[in-house]
């Protein structure tokens, strides 16, 4: 890694891994401005438990470390963008029959996207954030996205949209070192960061309360519908295909026992004629994964376009 | 670094730190009855008499010594007051361009209190018409509590034709409040011969202490005490007091102390003969408040730019000034005082407010003069995210 300070925005979403990521970036000798981004057109005030992180309260604890690690701090007004390019998604996703991940989309859109591009414009290097991950600058100069040292804490799953631009000005003060949650937080209140304390936060930020169902259901509205067997047979209803996941289990609300008495798991489903297929576990296992949107977490395999690999290391499932 | 932003705060002027500095070391609770104690209250009081512009002395009930929280809470007490005294009275006007240390006390009446609270209109400049206040009362004199107005906008500098809007408000018998807390050394005051009913200042715009404020009251207006803290006896706060007659007394607009600087600017001359570079492209705006706004308040609309990557490139070259209001900052919203003006809320995201001060020298300004090209430039490049 090179030594030359550089010009570093840090995104600071007032957990602790942020703050810990700036203070990071900033005793490395890197010239660090934090920002936190106002991603809701109207925050809630305050958190409510321990779980989004876009409360004006986060915005505050955000600040209260940049002010600690001796840094400029700027909220940033990021909420439309967000609203199109992360929360329209996350809904039209579900619409479709898939379960997608807003961090994922976040980081793509907003995080090295939207900010990124600022971030550039206004003459910084790099944004630094606290995921769990590692860029290898490999000898031809080239970035590769690597999980993080700690496999346990490894979050490169949420960054594995990032292309090699996009690589080429993160900085994931974090992800070389092998650092317990229990270390990371040490580390804070060594710093005399505020936030050293402070509960994880879950969920969906833009869902304050928790309750993605109720989210979907005022955005995309009642839709009642079938659910059926492997066979086609209707075992009961549903007020909207895109309250399910494949592997769903729990929540099926069908009523009665299957037939073998083993539990039934979401197989299917069918945006189109809005039907939801439940099975037995073993019709979930999979022997083949078919790629729709790969992404090369550096440079890409010299391979005619045509004719991909037909395998590839891949991470199917994070953790 | 070049300070331009004294309408967020203004330093402490030397002889305020000396003199609060003293008292700070003074015993003396000045609600006691003891020697100690009538010292203490002897300072708070006095303090508060003197810290009246003199023009008000006589006319201006001492209802309230200066105490804790600025202007916030002295400006809620004039708008709480009087529509609480007066219940069967319910509309509050108030122009739309108000301190949100109006505008929360203003929401909190309709939202605790049940008052219908009325915005005027204002024309492009952000002011008040008087015939719009006239119009707005005349609909239903009987059913106004008070009117609130803002003496030297805060964001743009605009000043309201005071006098004018107090002899209106006098025609139907309705209390005007205006908050004077931008306006003091910046224009002439004159409580008395303002017509006002009540006005707030607040004391570190003004080379005061953080943390202190007052409100001045006609005598022929009753305060009403608007938390039970008000109404029975706390400790009142003697060294803020002490200082608070420095500036009023000492520094009227258009002389500043002298003697402290090499080359001390007068605000007035730097805010109007300063001409910010324009952009090779598209213009540079002055903003809504061109026709005399208040001196030392210079505000630009920079098209296209975003004004928080103004202020963070300006902050980075050593500038320090503001997109708005302090009381906003971080809170990304076009402001409201530009959107009442009828500014297009895009151009409202790009805008600056520099402030100048009994700090402020020629050499800042030319700081400013030489930064703002190349960061207007670059903002633009980061355009409107």
């Amino acid at each position: 890694m090179t030594k030359t300070p550089l010009r570093v925005l840090a995104a600071m979403s007032g957990g602790v891994d942020s703050a810990v990521a700036a203070a990071r970036a900033a005793e490395a000798g890197h010239d660090v401005t934090g920002v936190h981004l106002a991603l809701s057109a109207n925050p809630q005030s305050f958190r409510t438990g321990a779980r989004g992180c876009c409360t004006i309260e986060d915005s505050r604890d955000a600040r209260r470390a940049a002010d600690v690690i001796g840094i400029p701090f700027y909220v940033w007004d990021l909420a439309e963008r967000f609203r199109e390019d992360v929360v329209d998604d996350f809904v039209a996703e579900y619409e479709a029959g898939r379960t997608p991940n807003p961090c994922l989309r976040c980081n793509e859109k907003i995080k090295f996207a939207a900010l990124l591009d600022k971030a550039l414009a206004l003459g910084f290097d790099a944004v630094c954030t606290g995921h769990y991950a590692t860029v290898v600058l490999n000898e031809d100069g080239t970035r590769e996205l690597h999980r993080a040292s700690d496999m346990a804490k490894d979050q490169s799953y949420v960054l594995g949209v990032l292309d090699e631009k996009q690589l080429a000005h993160a900085m994931f003060p974090l992800g070389d070192t092998l650092t317990t949650k229990d270390e990371i937080r040490a580390e804070a209140e060594r710093r005399g960061l505020a936030v050293a304390k402070k509960p994880d936060s879950h969920d969906i930020c833009f869902i304050a309360d928790g309750d993605t169902q109720g989210f979907l259901a005022a955005r995309l509205g009642k839709a009642e519908g079938d659910i059926v067997d492997e066979s086609g047979t209707k075992i009961g209803s549903h007020e909207g295909a895109y309250g399910f996941t494949i592997g769903q289990r729990k929540g099926l609300r069908i009523g009665h026992p299957a037939a073998d008495g083993k539990p039934r798991y979401v197989l299917d489903i069918s945006p189109v004629n809005n039907t939801v297929t439940v099975g037995p576990a073993e019709a979930l296992d999979v022997t083949a994964l078919t790629a729709i949107k790969p992404r090369w977490c550096g440079t890409a395999p010299r391979a005619p376009a045509a004719t991909p690999p037909s395998s590839a290391p891949t991470a199917t499932r994070p953790r | 670094m070049a300070y331009l932003d004294h309408a967020a705060t203004t330093p402490m002027l030397p002889e305020a730190i000396e003199a609060m500095t003293a008292q700070l070391a003074v015993t003396g609770n000045a609600s006691s009855l003891h020697a100690a104690g009538r010292r203490a209250r002897r300072t708070v009081e006095e303090g508060a008499r003197r810290s009246r512009p003199r023009s008000a002395r006589g006319r201006a009930r001492s209802c309230s010594p200066p105490g804790d929280g600025g202007g916030q809470p002295r400006r809620e007490g004039p708008v709480l007051g009087p529509a609480r005294r007066r219940p069967r009275r319910t509309r509050v006007l108030a122009s739309p361009v108000e301190h949100h240390a109006v505008l929360d006390a203003v929401d909190w009446l309709a939202t605790h209190e049940g008052a219908v609270v009325e915005y005027l209109p204002v024309d492009r400049h952000g002011r008040v018409h008087p015939d719009a206040l006239r119009e707005a009362i005349g609909r239903a004199p009987e059913s106004v509590a008070l009117a609130t107005v803002m003496w030297a906008n805060n964001e743009i500098g605009t000043i309201m034709p005071v006098r004018e809007l107090a002899d209106v408000a006098a025609e139907f018998g309705v209390p005007l409040h205006a908050d004077a807390v931008q306006a003091v050394g910046q224009v002439p005051v004159d409580f008395a011969a303002s017509g006002l009913a009540a006005m707030t200042v607040s004391g570190h715009k003004i080379g005061g202490p953080y943390g202190i404020g007052a409100l001045l009251l006609g005598r022929e207006h009753t305060p009403y005490p608007c938390c039970t803290a008000a109404a029975r006896s706390g400790t009142s706060a003697p060294a803020p007091s002490t200082c608070r007659p420095s500036r009023p007394s000492r520094w009227p607009p258009g002389s500043p102390p002298s003697g402290r600087r090499s080359s001390p600017a007068r605000s007035a001359p730097c805010a109007t003969s300063w001409s910010p570079p324009s952009g090779r492209s598209s213009p540079t705006r002055s903003s809504a408040a061109t026709r005399r706004p208040a001196p030392a308040n210079a505000h630009f609309t920079f098209p296209g730019c975003e004004g928080d990557s103004l202020l963070l490139l300006l902050d980075a070259a050593g500038i320090a000034c503001s997109t708005g209001s302090a009381c906003t900052a971080g809170i990304a919203q076009p402001s409201h005082v530009l959107l009442a003006t009828g500014t297009d809320p895009d151009l409202a995201r790009g805008t600056l407010r520099f402030s100048l001060g009994h700090t402020s020298t020629k050499e800042d300004v030319a700081a400013v003069a030489e930064a703002i090209g190349p960061a207007v430039e670059r903002a633009r490049t980061a355009g409107l995210s």
